[in-house]
């Protein structure tokens, strides 16, 4: 049977349609993906996230064991800021992208939900000596409150002044009386916040939310409008953009990639790649008509196979059918392209992501 | 609920609406739901002729794609262009407003199709 997080009553209540993803029942949509991923574009959404697995790692060489699981640069981060970051193999493949919180003397490291028990062992055959790695994903519970009207709706119900968080930052505040992680982070592309609580008041939170949100039509969101807005935003998704056959360079995440700041596992093969000629041209498509091109859906050029699509959706934003995908390296940029969707040929053209950005002072 | 008393079903989940040798025909609310929010139908031309059981088109959602099958043969009439621009119309009014296409010269409903009793253990809904 599939894992529940604290908040599958309410999501049962709301008369979600739930689907098994990375071994929990969690919510694909509450009214339809439409509805819900315009909801986070103009007014404000909140997602249960609490799928997603947290690591803990403290000890006198906590921080030389992060620097040593993940390619970015944790030492740019100060207590109680954010970095998102990939941990690579010795291949330089990605193992998992991961967000990792300094906190005053420890680190959590934020893993996703399919990846937890490979990432666990991972770390914990990592690490330096002096370091403890202690799974604290049950107990921790994740809402997000995404959209223009979200950070607002958190001051609501709070001392805190979130709008005074800087993005990649959090502190520790009261919301809704309940204690929480308050960052200013998320996977949609709008502004917003990220609140890791306590697992047992994780529904106490979420009425408060809910509450509170009425008043700016708040929306829950589930999974399918998650998908959505993060392929928008041009954000990479594990396990279909990237895994562990693909290095950083490859899913265009090579600016997480910090050589310079000494040795980490994968750092000698992703020395060896070229930065600006990576073994993959990671693209965002614009794909021509309203069909959908998915992930393994072929990309040619002319007759030749050149490449694979990794993600594509319909857009609700810009309401036009839009893709990734992984091609040659010797494609030229600008080149004409054709995804075979189901036996029909769509023209694409290659643009640089995100397909969407927040219109700037929202 | 609309009344369904008038419309057979097919177990792939089309409807079709008989009236004389005109047949309207689309898919079901079960199917719909199924799909989650429609953003693509692609339909026949009109004149093009149907066999009974053959692809007629197909639609796709956000979740998947998948082909539509014609629960009768016959001449296509018509098809709702209004889902050009509006195929979120199957989801929402999936027995009416949401109609794909109208044949002519449609046979006699087949007895393999379904009633609506017969339809309902299909889906179990």
């Amino acid at each position: 049977m599939a894992a529940r997080t604290p908040l599958y009553g309410r999501h049962i209540a709301a008369g979600a349609r739930m689907v098994e993803f990375a071994g929990f029942d969690m919510p694909l949509q509450y009214s339809t993906i439409r509805d819900e991923h315009l909801a986070v574009r103009n007014r404000v959404g909140l997602f249960d996230l609490s799928h997603m697995g947290e690591v803990r790692l403290a000890g006198p060489t906590a921080e030389a064991s992060v620097q040593r699981l993940i390619a970015n640069d944790i030492a740019r981060v100060g207590a109680g800021g954010a970095q998102y970051a990939v941990m690579c193999d010795d291949a330089g493949g990605i193992v998992d992208d991961v967000v990792v919180y300094r906190d005053e003397d420890s680190f959590m490291v934020v893993v996703n939900a399919a990846c937890r028990d490979k990432d666990l062992a991972w770390m914990r055959s990592h690490v330096a000596t002096g370091t403890d790695v202690e799974d604290v994903s049950d107990s921790t519970a994740l809402l997000a409150v995404q959209g223009p009207d979200a950070i607002a709706l958190v001051e609501r119900l709070s001392t805190v002044q979130a709008s005074t968080i800087p993005s990649f930052h959090c502190l520790f505040a009261d919301v809704a009386g309940m204690t929480a992680r308050v960052s200013r982070t998320g996977y949609t592309g709008e502004d917003g916040l990220e609140l890791y609580v306590r697992d047992d008041v994780a529904p106490a939170l979420w009425d408060a939310l809910v509450a509170a949100g009425s008043a700016v039509q708040l929306r829950p969101c589930g999974l399918g409008a998650r998908d959505t807005l993060r392929l928008e935003a041009g954000l990479r998704l594990y396990g279909q953009d990237m895994d562990e056959g693909v290095d950083p360079f490859s899913c265009g995440l090579g600016w997480t990639v910090k050589l310079q700041k000494g040795d980490f596992i994968g750092a000698g093969a992703l020395r060896r790649i070229d930065p600006t000629h990576p073994p993959h041209r990671f693209t965002g498509l614009r794909v021509a008509g309203r069909a959908i091109a998915r992930h393994g859906h072929s990309v040619r050029s002319g007759d030749t196979v050149v490449g694979a699509v990794t993600s594509g959706t319909y857009s609700f934003t810009l309401d036009r059918s839009i893709a990734t995908a992984s091609l040659s390296p010797d494609v030229a940029a600008g080149a004409p392209l054709s995804i075979d969707i189901r036996g029909t040929a769509a023209e694409a053209e290659m643009v640089s992501l995100p397909f969407y950005r927040r219109p700037k002072g929202a | 609920m609309p009344d369904l008393s008038a419309y057979r079903f097919t177990a792939s989940h089309e409807w079709v609406r008989l009236d004389g040798g005109d047949a309207r025909i689309g898919i079901t609310d079960f199917a719909q739901a199924q799909l989650g929010d429609v953003i693509f139908v692609e339909l026949p031309e009109v004149g093009a002729a149907l066999d009974a059981g053959a692809k007629f088109g197909s639609i796709e959602s956000v979740k998947a794609a998948s082909d539509l099958y014609a629960p009768v043969g016959g001449t296509v009439a018509e098809v709702n262009a209004a889902l050009a621009d509006k195929p979120e119309l199957v989801n929402s009014d999936p027995y009416g407003d949401g109609w794909m296409i109208r044949v002519e010269g449609a046979g006699p409903a087949s007895p393999e199709l379904l009633d609506e009793a017969a339809y309902a253990k299909v889906t179990g809904v």
